[in-house]
This record gives structure tokens, sequence and C-alpha cells, in this order.
């Protein structure tokens, strides 16, 4: 029992860490109907950008956070403004192609920035692992479950309860409709980059204590995190949490149970299962985009 | 003979001056020695292609200085491999047939050492690799030497000291590639005869952020004693797991982490940690009588000094390797075939690696010596009595 | 007047044609004239990637289907030779039909279930299977060496006339291309092409039109699997040695890279794609560091001012300049 308990632990951990970036997916998708493949990447920038300013500049903790978050959410404007706005006519595979540039060019920036080697980051608040029956679990994973389930509860009020959410939600049903009615669509999208890219950052804080940061840690995570989206349903906040813990669950017991060379496939083989059975996902009935 | 016109004498004597000033100046009369470097220096291997890429070229410069090998300067060439087979066979190609060297150091990491091996075999170039896997080496291939130690005497330095400290029964725990696998190979080989029977056995990726559930499925067997084996940040992760889950057993790592950016990565986790390195990352706390130590003592300070950077073990394979060639070139005026048979006769080599012993049945040439056993303390690596 | 073609067909026949002399001669010419066995070994690669290319043009280009996990193919092309020839001593030419029928039949069991889900997810499954095949090719390391990858793969070889490197190889290789992208000429000249095109523009009209859009996405998806394939092969035996990292994602996307750059579409735009692929690393390397950031730099650039890729992109500004200094408005 104590073993299993532990399997659910380490999943839990990685899986709110999925969780995370799915939710970045998930939001960017449901707002334009696009995939940003360098999702993994803004978590990294996210990570790198925490270390760098909490233990490198020293400061505080919480300044660090909100300016790495803030930084960014500037990138992934950037990367709409300069980029994705540019498109004349934005055929999806090209930007789909194009989001996979900017992941490359992100990732080279960030060797150059910072290096090719691992850093490490101090824990929010504490090392000591907690004891639950047996099975450790540090604070950090506390953390991490606490925020991801404050931004799902964060954009749940957001769509519901704001006019701005409103309108997203508006353009994301019919762009031009929504537009006709005077929102204001463009700006939209680019709220939703914005958003979407601060949760990837978000991420990357959350995971950055737990782990190790590199410049090429966000490939994997993207990879998987976009599994745990699909998995849970694409647009979905809930079908992210959920894709997001069940991939990291299933990991850990995948491990525990078969083989840990198996641990990577899971999260794909998982991809092809759902896409097989219920290709709009566990929790997914947003009408999906053709491309 | 005093030349009565001064004028003339003056002349004589600055034409002379002039003519030493340009002797020496130009100092090579003698058409340099070009030498390939591949070297994986951007890319998940970086770790060991730039301070490999560093030392070669200090190596270099050090023999140039002292006048060269036979008054030939060192030329030298180098090639990002990326870690990457398919770039490495680019490269050498392009080393040997565009750049035309005469011998090849590198590469860097087995898969791209494994890929252009026959290719130095077919065209005859002497290769000195800098990569751990055994199979370079064993079967012998005329043409192929290597300088880095085998992952083989590793784990026999490992096991050795777990005789010592009666440990019976061990998990193992591999990363996901070429070095993991290997070091997989030779803990399972060598535990039979070593007394030690492996438990459990786990894999984790090299990119992977948590070990948690591997190291729960070997708690289950009940080991003696865990061994990790990879190279950064992967087995920093596992410490800080194994820290995190209170693991009291020992901990083994494997010379992939024996560099200071471990203890940096691993934070208050890799306190107690055991491994086998290469004698410089000790240097200072060998005994004097200790052959390598001076060698040692004098790379660390010229590397430090130079580039600013500690030293970690794996810029020395490419120290070693030119330093050996050096010795392999004497008397050849280039030629391949001598250089190669040169290199078979190296023995006694004192290196920062180990000590060489070359011959035709051993293309690896490091013995036991080539490794210790060492364990972290407050944060510094701490030599253990042999 | 009735006839089995019409002119422009004809005269669409003569400049396809002249084209293939063309390329034909180019080839002789480069093998002959290249005397650097580097620059025949770049070559050649390109020739490879020209295959990767071209297969996924078809896919992607004319089919209007997306994959981002063809290394897999490659890899499976690749390592299946491999096996065969070093495990269980087949002769490379037998193992040559059994690894394309491997890869015929893993396309088809990857694309059925697929295909009748709309091109997104199929995307979406393409990269999970590239995934799930680079780990099995890392992981299954009894038969394919793991990480530490397959060494001793044979040369090809015709009785004593031994294909190992050099100007053989380049001639097998882009001997193969040529016969290739005669082959794609044909079919997209072909109904099956039009109606792959039909397929493109919009699947439901195409079904409508009576097409059966199942059948053809699936052949063109075997197709596009036997052409990676093929090329893996070529890959084995030119280097003689094969490692899981030569079959990642990144490679995926390399090749992905190779068609949208040159062209989707555009049989000519893979040769223009792989060439700029294969060789722009080794430009790029004077960056040293910046190599990746460029890379990336360069990628979106292409993408946001060229989207349908280098080709038609410099014929258009061609076009556009001709008809500048002839002084005509822009034509369609």
């Amino acid at each position: 029992m104590q073993e299993f308990l532990q399997y659910v632990f380490s999943g839990v951990t990685n899986g709110a860490v999925y969780a995370v970036i799915a939710l970045g997916f998930s939001m960017l998708y449901r707002a334009t109907g696009l995939i940003n493949f360098a999702q993994g990447e803004l978590v990294m920038l996210g990570a790198l950008c925490l270390i760098s300013l909490w233990q490198g500049l020293g400061l505080s903790l919480v300044l660090s956070i909100v300016l790495s978050v803030g930084i960014v959410s500037g990138v992934g404007i950037a990367l709409e403004r300069l980029a994705m706005r540019q498109v004349r006519k934005p055929h999806p595979i090209v930007l789909v192609i194009i989001t996979v540039g900017a992941s490359i060019f992100f990732r080279g920036i960030a060797m150059i920035l910072w290096g090719k080697d691992a850093r490490s980051a101090g824990p929010f608040s504490s090392n000591v692992p907690l004891e639950i029956a047996g099975a450790t679990l540090l604070p950090q994973s506390l953390w991490v479950l606490a925020i991801m389930l404050g931004i799902v509860a964060a954009l749940h009020l957001f769509y519901r309860k704001t006019l701005t959410g409103k309108a997203m939600e508006a353009c994301a049903i019919n762009k031009k409709a929504a537009w006709l009615l005077g929102v204001p669509s463009d700006r939209m999208v680019l709220l939703a980059f914005a958003l979407s890219a601060g949760m990837g950052a978000v991420g990357g804080v959350l995971i950055a204590p737990i782990t190790m940061s590199s410049y090429d840690m966000g490939t994997l995570l993207g990879l998987k995190g976009f599994c745990a989206a699909m998995l849970g349903g694409l647009g979905s906040s809930w079908g992210s949490v959920l894709g997001g813990l069940l991939l990291g669950i299933l990991e850990a017991l995948g491990v525990g149970f078969f083989s840990s060379a198996l641990k990577d496939a899971i999260a794909f083989m998982l991809l092809l299962f759902i896409l097989y059975v219920r290709p709009t996902g566990i929790l997914g009935a947003r009408a999906v985009h053709r491309f | 003979m005093i030349p009565r016109n001064s004028k003339i004498g003056k002349a004589l004597i600055l034409g002379g001056m002039v003519l030493l000033l340009l002797a020496s100046s130009v100092g090579w009369c003698k058409e340099p020695y070009k030498i390939g470097g591949v070297f994986s220096i951007t890319g998940p291997n970086s770790f060991l292609g730039d301070p490999e890429k560093k030392s070669l070229e200090m190596a270099v410069e050090e023999i140039n200085a002292k006048g060269g090998i036979d008054g030939h300067p060192l030329q030298v060439i180098i090639y990002d491999t990326e870690g990457d087979p398919t770039k490495a066979v680019l490269a050498v190609n392009k080393l040997i047939s565009r750049d035309q060297v005469i011998a090849i150091i590198g590469p860097s990491n087995t898969p791209p050492t494994l890929a252009v091996v026959p290719i130095a075999e077919k065209e005859k170039v002497p290769l000195i690799s800098c990569a751990a896997g055994i199979k370079i080496t064993d079967p012998v291939k005329p043409w192929v030497f290597k300088t880095a130690q085998t992952d083989a005497l590793a784990v026999a330095a490992i096991y050795a000291h777990m005789k010592k400290q009666n440990l019976k029964k061990i998990g193992i725990l591999t990363v996901e590639n070429a070095f993991g696998e290997s070091g997989k190979e030779q803990l399972t080989g060598q535990a039979a005869a070593a007394g030690i029977q492996v438990v459990q056995g786990e894999t984790f990726g090299a990119k992977d952020t948590d070990m948690t559930a591997q190291l729960t499925k070997i708690r289950t067997a009940q080991p003696d004693a865990v061994v990790c084996w990879g190279t950064n940040p992967g087995p920093a992760v596992v410490s800080k797991n194994v820290k995190q889950m209170n693991l009291k057993m020992p901990l083994y790592q494997s010379h992939g982490v024996a560099s200071p950016k471990f203890i940096e990565l691993a934070g208050d986790a890799a306190e107690g940690i055991l491994l086998p390195t290469g004698k410089i990352l000790v240097a200072k706390q060998l005994p004097d009588s200790d052959p390598q130590k001076a060698v040692l003592l004098r790379y660390i300070e010229d590397y430090e000094k130079r580039y600013q950077t500690p030293v970690s073990g794996f810029g020395g394979y490419a120290y070693d390797a030119m330093q050996i060639l050096a010795k392999a070139l004497r008397g050849t005026e280039g030629d391949k075939a001598k250089i190669r048979d040169n290199l078979e006769k190296v023995t006694g080599h004192v290196g920062v690696s180990g000590t060489f012993n070359f011959s035709a049945t051993e293309h690896n040439g490091l013995g036991p010596d080539a490794f210790v056993m060492v364990q972290i303390q407050g944060g510094a690596w701490k030599l253990l009595a042999p | 007047m009735p006839g089995p073609f019409t002119v422009s067909e004809v005269s669409d026949g003569i400049e396809m044609l002249i084209r293939n002399l063309l390329f034909a001669a180019a080839i002789l010419l480069l093998g002959v004239g290249v005397k650097n066995p580097y620059h025949l070994e770049l070559l050649t690669f390109i020739g490879i990637h020209t295959l990767l290319a071209l297969g996924l043009n078809m896919l992607m280009g004319y089919a209007g289907q997306i994959s981002l996990g063809h290394a897999a193919f490659y890899g499976l092309g690749a390592y299946a030779t491999g096996i065969l020839t070093v495990h269980w001593h087949w002769s490379p030419w037998i193992s040559l039909p059994a690894t394309l029928a491997l890869a015929a039949a893993v396309a088809l069991l990857v694309a059925l279930p697929m295909l009748r889900l709309s091109g997104f997810y199929l995307g979406m499954g393409t990269l999970g299977f590239g995934m799930i095949g680079f780990i099995l090719f890392r992981g299954w390391s009894s038969v394919t060496g793991g990480d530490s990858g397959l060494v001793g793969i044979p040369s090809l070889a015709v009785g004593p006339f031994t294909f190992s490197s050099g100007v053989r190889y380049f001639y097998l290789v882009w001997g193969t291309v040529f016969v290739s992208f005669i082959l794609c000429e044909r079919i997209v000249r072909s109904r099956v092409g039009r109606a792959l095109r039909a397929i493109h523009d919009s699947e439901k009209a195409a079904a409508a039109m009576g097409i059966d859009t199942s059948r053809l996405k699936i052949s063109v998806f075997v197709l596009s699997a036997l052409f990676a394939a093929l090329a893996g092969f070529l890959y084995a035996h030119l280097v003689s040695f094969v490692s899981p990292s030569s079959f990642d994602f990144l490679v995926s996307v390399r090749i992905v890279t190779m068609v949208v750059i040159g062209g989707m579409a555009s049989i000519w735009g893979s040769l223009l794609g792989a060439s700029l692929l294969t060789v722009l690393p080794d430009w790029l390397h004077v960056f040293s560091d910046y190599e990746m950031l460029v890379y990336g730099l360069v990628l979106m650039v292409v993408m946001i001012f060229l989207p349908q890729g280098l080709t038609r992109g410099i014929l258009d500004l061609y076009e556009r300049s001709r008809n500048r200094r002839e002084g005509r408005s822009p034509s369609a």
C-alpha cells in the first residue's frame, strides 16, 4: 500500500506540472483554434527567468515570480504580434510551423543567455518531505497542486463573470460574428497568447524547484503537456487538469508495475488511444476546427 | 676576424641579426602537422565536448611553444558533432578528404565514435576517441584508440569498494542513453564475479524531472545500496529524490557526474554520495608519491588560468590524446602508418586520466589506477583511502 | 478536336521531359565532376533527404494531410534493414523488399484508424506514433542496440561490385531520386493526382464527387512511408551504423521544414528544401552558438513572408518583376 501511495504521489507531482502546461495549450486553442508548439519553451523560459531573478539577482520570491510571468507573457505577445500576425494567408500548417520555428528560436536564445548547463532552484517553502502513510511528498508538490487549482478557478471566473472573458469565448465561437458585434477580435487573440504564455511561465516557475532547468527542458515537457491536453479534451480547463493528473499517475504506475523504459511512451500511447477511441478527449465536447 | 671597413661590418652584423630574427619569428620552415578534432561542442553532450576542445587547443599551444614536433608546428582543425553520429560521419570525412589531417582526436561520446570507426579503418587514419564505450577498443581495431576510462573500470572500482563495505544486494538506476546502457551492461555483467546481486534494475530518461517512481520500485526489493549511472542533470534529480524519500542505504554514482556541476545541482542531497573518479578531482589530496599528481596540478593550473573556469575530468581525455599523439608523431614525418605503429608503442605515459600503456592488443591503455573512490563531504570531494 | 491529349498537355509534357533530361544530365555531371569525397557525401545525403521530403510532400502538399512523426518511418527503414542484415545475415537486396513491406504494413496499421479523423487529429496521431517509434528504437536494446546503436551494417553490393561510398553510392541514391521524381510526376498528373488535390481543397466536396477519400488518403500515407523507409534503407547502408538519435522528434520537424520551405505541392520544392536544410547547418556553423537561434529565425521568417515555400516564392517574385518590367498589371 505504501508503494502504491508513493507512486500516486510522484504521479500527482508530475501530473500537476503537465496539467499547468496543458492549460496553456487548452486556453490558446479555445480562444484561437491554434496549437502553439512553443508552449514547452515558454515553460522553460519561465523556469530559467525565475532562477536568474530569484537566485541570481537575489530578488524576493514573489517579485521574481511576477517578473518571470510578465516577461514570458511579453514573449508570447511578441510572438503573436511579430510572427503570427504578419502572415497574410494564415493556413493552419503555416502557423504551426511558425510556432515550431519559434520553439527552436527560444531554445537558441536560452542556450546563449543561460548556457548549456542545467540549473536548480530552491523550494518555495521547505525541502523537508512530508510523510503521509509511509509515502513522502515534497511541499513543493502541494504548491503546484494549489496553484493549478487556483488557475482553473481563475479561468472559470474569467470566462463566466468578466466581460473580457465572455468576449474571448465569443471570438472562439465565431470570430467574424464577434467582430461584427464590436468585440476587438484581434486584441482577443493577443490576450489569449499573453495569457497562455503566462500560464506556461507559471508552470515553469512551479517546476523549477522540483527539477533541473536547462535550455532544452521544454521539448519533452511541451509534448507531454500537449498529450495531457488532448487526453482531457482540448479547450476544456478541467479536461487539462484531469488529463495532466491522469497522465502523471499512469506514468508512475507504468514505471512501478511494468518497466521504466516505457515511461515516456505512456504519454504518446495515451494520445493514440484517446484519438482512436474518443478524439475530443475525456471532457472535450467543443467543436474541433479542421486543419 | 674584424672587418676593416666598419660599414661592411655593420651591414654584416645587421644582416646576421635580420637573418636570425627571420629564422626565429618564422620559426617554421616545415609543414604543419594537421590534427583533426571532432567533439560534441554543442548539444546534449556539450559538457564533454566543450572542455575537450579547450584542452586540445591548450595542448597544441603548449607543444607549439616548445617548438612543435621535429620542427613541425601543430595545426588543429576542430568540428562540432553535436553528439550526432551523422554529423560526426560528415565531419570526419571532411577532416580526412578536405582538410587532409594525419590523425583525429575524438569524438566525445560513443555512438558517434562507433559511426566513424569504419571510416578511420577504411581511410587508414589514426583515431583517438574520447568516449567511454568499451566496444570502441574491444575488440581491438588497428586504427582506433581511446583515452577515456572504460566504464568497466569504473564499475570494478565501485564493486571493490562495496565488497569492503560488505554490501551484497544492490538496485541500479541507469539513464536511457549509450552511457547508461553501457553502465548497466557492466554492472550486471561484473556483479556475479564480485559477489554482488542486482536485485532491481530501473531506467530513467535523461531529461526526466522525477525518479521517485523508479526509486520506489527499487526500495521494494530492499537492496543494501543503490547505484545510479548517468550524466548531469538526471543523477542530481535522483540524489534529491533519494533524500526526499529518506532512503537510508548508500548511494553510488558513476564517474559521469565527476564535475563540480553535480554538487551545485544536487545541493545538500549530494552529501555522502560515493563515486569513482579520475584523480583530477582530488589532485591536491593525492600523496606526493603518486606519479600523476604533478601532471594533474599543472594541467589544472594551466586550464583554469587560461579559461577562467574550473576543470572537469572530461577535458583531460583530449589533453592526454594530444600528448600521446605528440609522442607518436616523433620521427614519422606525418606518415599515418608510422603514427599508428608508434601509438601502440607508447607506454608509461603519465596523463591526466591515468597512466597509459598501449600495445598491439591494448588500445585503451588504462588500468585500475585510473580511478579512485571519493565521497562528497561538506560539498567537496574527499579522497577515500584505497 | 478530340484526341488523347490537349495542346497544353503536350507542351506540358515536353516541358517535363526537358526538365527531367536536364536533371539527369546534372546528376551525371556532378557525379563525374565533383572529386572531393566530402562534397560527394554531402550531395548523397541531400539525395537521401530529398527522398524523405518528396514522400512527405505527397502527403502534405498534395493530399493536404500532415505528419509530424515521419522520422519513425525513416528509422523503421534503417533499423529494419540493419537488423535483418546484421542479426539475421540477410542479403541487403532481400532485406529491401522486406523493409518496404514492413513499412507499408505499419503505415496501414497506423493510418486505418486515424484517417477517419479529420486532418488535425491525424497530425497529432502521427506525432504520437513518431515518438513511440523513437522510444521503441531506444528501448528495445536487445534487437536495436538501444542508444549505443547498431554497428556493422554491410555495404550494398552486386557481385563483386560494391556500392561502398563515394561516386557509386552517389549515383545509386540520385538514380533512386530521379526515378522517384518521375513516379511522383506521373502520379500528380494522373487522375489520382487530381483526386488528391480535390481532397486537399475540400474533403467533403471530393467525397460528394464520388472520390473514395479514405482509400486515397491511406494510399498516399503508405506511399510517403515507403519513400521514407527507402531513404532509411539507403542511409543505413551508407553509414553502416544507425542510432536512435538520428530519428527523434526534431528530425521529423526537420523533414516537415524541408517540405514547407521548399514548397508544398511542388516536387522540385522537395529538392530545394532538402538541399537547403542539409547544407544550412553547415553554413550556420559559422554562427556556432547562435546556430539554433538563426535556424529558428530563418524558419519563422520564411514562413511569414513566403508561406508557400521558397519555390513558389521565388517564382512569384520572378513573375512580379517580369510583369513590372513589361509594364503589365499583375495577372493571376
